[in-house]
């Protein structure tokens, strides 16, 4: 199907997509299309965030929003984060539906009282009397030394808190569709996206349509290992699923897609067929949702897996700034293989 | 008892304004007289000798207005409208308490008559109340909202913050700090550097003002005029009102009684009690009868009474309630 299918790169995508004369956008492409679209179908929706009318347009996905809508609907803000999670969660009680947009995932720890303390909370400690229809936007970064306090994730963390939801789409597709359902869903919903997914390519349509929050896909099927990817490392497992492909081994490739809800039923599925498991998370080992995929497993169905479980994922350590500290950081594709060909090897 | 100073209202406002101000000490009253028996398990954060600011703010307010409280906000809630059976009911877990027994006394809501919640983290409903100031501006009318707080919420960032915003971007929205001189226990001084909390509002060239509010009318006059300009477009105001809590931080207890402040403080502003003070001018007017007074004041009493009654016939939420609610389903 062309709409879960993950392009390695642009010429792939081309040659596949123009057969079946399908249209192929970007993934930043695909969130710009997204807001303009929602805001242009229903007034009530608004983006708001540091630089969202500069002429970056953050990186592509809030270009030519402010010429079009106006900047009090496209509304570059004042520094202070927390407030103005305040003022979102204020305005969406009240009717309006807010997107609030972060270059980086680095500046929601600024947030944590608004998201955590309230937006997470209105809806039950007021027992349902009132809701909060927020999309945070956040963005990972990664290279060029952006460091320990511009390129974090913090999708675990979110995770973690009852009354959020947390979406991570991986392809344009996804990208459209996920945030159309989630300005629909009537909660707050962390939109986390990674800075190296916004050239990917894929098939698009122009119409308005939703992705539900909750359903993950399996992106290559596959026999002999599970990997559950998320994000960027879509990316990363395709191309390792390639690699080992050749050595013989057949490795299905999940993509939950939302962490919360989380589509328990599907990894639950995939691992019971291969009985091997290797997760490719864009953050921190300890704590990780990485951890938490492995403890639902374990909980219902811990005698499905013949081989130890193996998590890719970033080290313990703070993000660094030298590119070779940074290569030495990052695992990717490798590290993913190396990673399956050790389970698959001992079992 | 300071000397009364002539009646500037209409004497239907001010017979209304006593009336809110005796709901709020009455009803915080009875919930002091009920607390000892432990059956209404939720931490209350009592407003008696603060009334005055919750009845002079809300008497300038629609129903269609909104208001964002604290921790300390069973006085606004009554000022705006809120039913004090529901009030009781969720201060008692109840299933008919107004948020289903899930936010007790820190979290009343009211969304029908304009309460938009309370936060118990200092400071933290500010901020929502500039965003439904912002979504009013956006969605056109002239219909205001009011956050409420104390004066340790201007300890925090989030304070500056919402100024800044609000003043910015002419949102219409009062800011209402009830200074009582200390947050938990610790005085004003010992946490900032001066008490004139009032003097925030400048560098955002926001009109401010300070009230003595142990007189509901420069309460009510003062938020008339915020309200008035909030409503033409002309943006927030600041207002510092000065006032006093009788009771502890949280329980049902006296400050002084657990060593915290001199018992001498208390009983000097006891003397100038906001609800004998409005009344006594009222008497002095000859706009209201001693008798009239006494009947109102039961009047009041049978109202809580029954509320109190209703709370405690409600039955609790079924166990199983514990995991609704947690998101939004749908209308």
């Amino acid at each position: 199907m062309p709409w879960t299918k993950v392009y390695l790169n642009v010429e792939e995508m081309a040659d596949t997509l123009q057969k079946e004369g399908l249209r192929g956008i970007s993934y930043h492409e695909a969130i710009l299309e997204a807001q303009a679209q929602a805001m242009e179908s229903d007034d009530r929706v608004f983006i708001m965030g540091e630089g969202v009318d500069d002429p970056g347009g953050i990186f592509g996905t809030t270009l030519g929003l402010a010429e079009r809508f106006g900047k009090d609907r496209v509304m570059d803000i004042p520094v202070a984060e927390n407030a103005m999670t305040g003022i979102a969660i204020g305005a969406a009680t009240v009717g309006m539906k807010p997107v609030f947009v972060h270059m980086r995932n680095d500046f929601l720890p600024m947030c944590m009282d608004q998201l955590v303390n309230h937006a997470a909370k209105l809806c039950y400690m007021t027992g349902g009397r009132l809701h909060v229809p927020l999309v945070v936007r956040a963005i990972i970064g990664r290279g060029w030394g952006s460091a320990a306090q511009h390129a974090q994730a913090f999708h675990a963390l979110f995770m973690h808190i009852p009354g959020l939801k947390v979406v991570m789409p991986s392809t344009p597709y996804d990208a459209k569709g996920l945030f159309l359902a989630a300005l629909d869903d009537g909660n707050p919903v962390m939109f986390i996206e990674h800075r190296w997914t916004f050239n990917a390519v894929g098939y698009v349509p122009e119409e308005m349509y939703r992705v539900p929050l909750g359903e993950g896909i399996i992106r290559r099927e596959g026999e002999d290992v599970t990997i559950v990817a998320l994000s960027q490392q879509v990316y990363e497992a395709m191309k390792a699923a390639a690699i080992l492909e050749a050595d013989g081994i057949s490795v299905e490739v999940v993509d939950p897609r939302t962490l919360k809800p989380l589509d328990e039923e599907l990894i639950l599925s995939s691992v019971s067929k291969t009985r091997r498991l290797v997760i490719a998370d864009v953050a921190h080992r300890t704590g990780s949702v990485g951890a938490e995929i492995v403890c639902r497993i374990a909980e219902t169905s811990a005698d499905i897996l013949v081989a130890p479980i193996r998590r890719v994922c970033f080290p313990d350590t703070p993000i660094p700034a030298s590119p070779v500290l940074e290569e030495a950081f990052y695992p990717g594709a490798d590290d993913i293989v190396e990673a399956v060909r050790e389970i698959v090897k001992g079992s | 008892m300071p000397e009364a100073t002539a009646l500037d209202i209409p004497a239907d406002i001010a017979i209304r304004l006593s009336r809110t101000m005796m709901l709020i000490r009455q009803f915080e009253e009875k919930i002091v007289d009920v607390y000892g028996v432990q059956d209404m398990k939720t931490p209350v954060h009592l407003c008696i000798g603060q009334e005055a600011i919750a009845a002079g703010v809300c008497e300038n307010l629609r129903t269609d207005d909104y208001i964002l409280t604290t921790h300390r906000g069973h006085g606004h809630c009554l000022a705006k409208g809120a039913s004090p059976r529901e009030l009781y009911a969720e201060f008692y877990g109840r299933r008919q308490g107004c948020a289903r027994g899930k936010g007790g006394s820190m979290h009343p809501v009211a969304p029908e008559c304009g309460v938009l919640g309370a936060s118990a983290i200092v400071g933290g409903s500010l901020p929502h109340a500039v965003g439904a100031a912002l979504a009013i501006k956006m969605q056109g009318g002239d219909r205001v909202a009011v956050a409420f707080f104390g004066d340790g919420a201007t300890d925090e960032g989030v304070f500056h913050e919402s100024l800044n915003f609000a003043a910015l971007k002419t949102l219409p929205v009062i800011f209402v700090c009830e200074n009582n001189f200390y947050a938990v226990s610790s005085p004003i001084l010992a946490r900032r550097c001066n008490d004139n909390i009032v003097l925030h509002a400048q560098p955002y060239d926001m009109p401010n003002e300070q009230v003595d509010s142990m007189d509901v009318l420069k309460v009510y006059h003062a938020a008339h005029r915020a309200v008035a300009r909030a409503r033409a477009g002309e943006g927030p105001t600041l207002l510092e009102c000065r006032t006093y809590r009788w009771k502890g931080h949280v329980g049902p207890e006296a400050d002084h009684e657990k060593g915290c402040r001199p018992k001498e403080e208390l009983e000097d502003w006891m003397q100038r009690c906001p609800v004998e003070y409005l009344n006594q001018l009222l008497l002095a007017e000859g706009i209201i009868t001693e008798e009239a007074l006494a009947e109102s004041t039961r009047e009041i009493e049978r109202e809580l009474d029954d509320a109190l009654e209703f709370a405690r016939q409600c039955p609790f939420p079924d166990p199983r309630e514990v995991l609704e609610n947690v998101y939004y389903t749908g209308a």
